[in-house]
């Protein structure tokens, strides 16, 4: 029921929430969180190996051939710095879906707007399936789209920060401004927060310190996986009009008189 | 001659190519990538590229990341 897939540059996913891999207590928590929420983009960074090089890789664990690894560019405060991460990636044979950020301000980690669209049209120029991680700003959210994003990536609060859907009426005007998938990427605490963003039409939802901080990791990943699943049907059963009083869900007629 | 890999200073024979320091220093070459003076080096070039007194050169490769 419902069920058309995520289509990203070309390739379809059955599952619409993405994980990242950091933060996770050790390999085989995040092994089995991965697992357990079904994802199957799985975020990672592109950082200095340890030399010298016999550290344990992040491959390790997470099969590259079942998985699609999706390289971002986190800790880039410049358009040139997030191209450069981006071709690093490909020559490293991640392939060319990129989750581009560029840092405006290491408080907040909000994006730089103005790299992200300069980034954005240079890397998908260069043939880059481009998934900025932007603002909740809709106009943004167009000038992404024109720049040949493959989704915008709003995001729902600030990144860790576990705060949820802090604007989901800019979302909302998102999803009507933009043709191409909208993801929710960063602010998700917990499985309601998923729900929210499919219920608002989303399609789909990123998310690493919701998953990998929790108390239990695996079985918040599995609560993840429902509410993305949840929201999405909710989105597409289409619900309800909300009302300010009450309409009896039971016959008006035919209660039982006790009036003596 | 002396390079810098990844910030930390080394040194190396005088004629090192990439693949030289990468087997130098036991780093696999799968999801690896190498920027030899902010320019990124293709793999084919690993044989053929010779490194020179003070090239700063990166290695990367997928951590974990959100």
């Amino acid at each position: 029921m419902y069920d058309s897939n995520l289509v990203l540059g070309g390739k379809d996913f059955t599952s619409r929430l993405i994980v990242g891999t950091g933060k996770y207590s050790s390999n085989e928590v995040m092994r089995q969180a991965i697992e357990e929420s079904g994802a199957e983009i799985v975020t990672v960074a592109i950082r200095r190996v340890a030399l010298p090089g016999q550290g344990e890789s992040i491959l390790d664990v997470i099969d590259p051939k079942r998985y699609t690894l999706l390289p971002n560019t986190a800790g880039c405060y410049t358009a040139d710095e997030a191209v450069r991460t981006c071709y690093l990636a490909r020559e490293a044979g991640l392939g060319e879906l990129v989750k581009l950020e560029v840092i405006g301000d290491p408080r907040t980690l909000f994006p730089d707007v103005m790299g992200l669209l300069e980034a954005t049209r240079t890397l998908a120029r260069e043939g880059f399936t481009v998934m900025p991680y932007t603002n909740d700003d809709p106009v943004m959210a167009k000038r992404l789209e024109e720049a040949g994003a493959a989704c915008v990536m709003p995001l729902g609060a600030p990144i860790g920060s576990g705060l949820g859907i802090r604007n989901p009426y800019n979302i909302k005007i998102i999803l009507e401004t933009v043709s191409v998938p909208v993801i929710v990427d960063a602010g998700v605490g917990t499985a309601s927060d998923a729900a929210i963003a499919m219920e608002l039409g989303c399609d789909g939802v990123l998310m690493n310190t919701a998953i990998a901080s929790a108390s239990d990791p695996v079985a918040m990943a599995k609560a993840m996986k429902l509410a993305v699943q949840a929201g999405r049907l909710a989105s597409k059963a289409g619900r309800m009009g909300k009302k300010l009083y009450a309409t009896a869900s039971s016959p008006l007629e035919g209660v039982p008189d006790w009036t003596s | 001659m002396f390079v810098t890999v990844n910030g930390q200073s080394m040194e190396v024979a005088a004629g090192t190519t990439v693949d030289g320091l990468l087997s130098l220093l036991n780093i696999k070459r799968e999801y690896t990538a190498v920027a030899v003076n902010r320019e990124i080096t293709p793999k084919g070039d690993y044989a053929t590229l010779t490194l020179g007194d003070g090239d700063r050169i990166e290695i990367v490769r997928p951590m974990g990341g959100g």
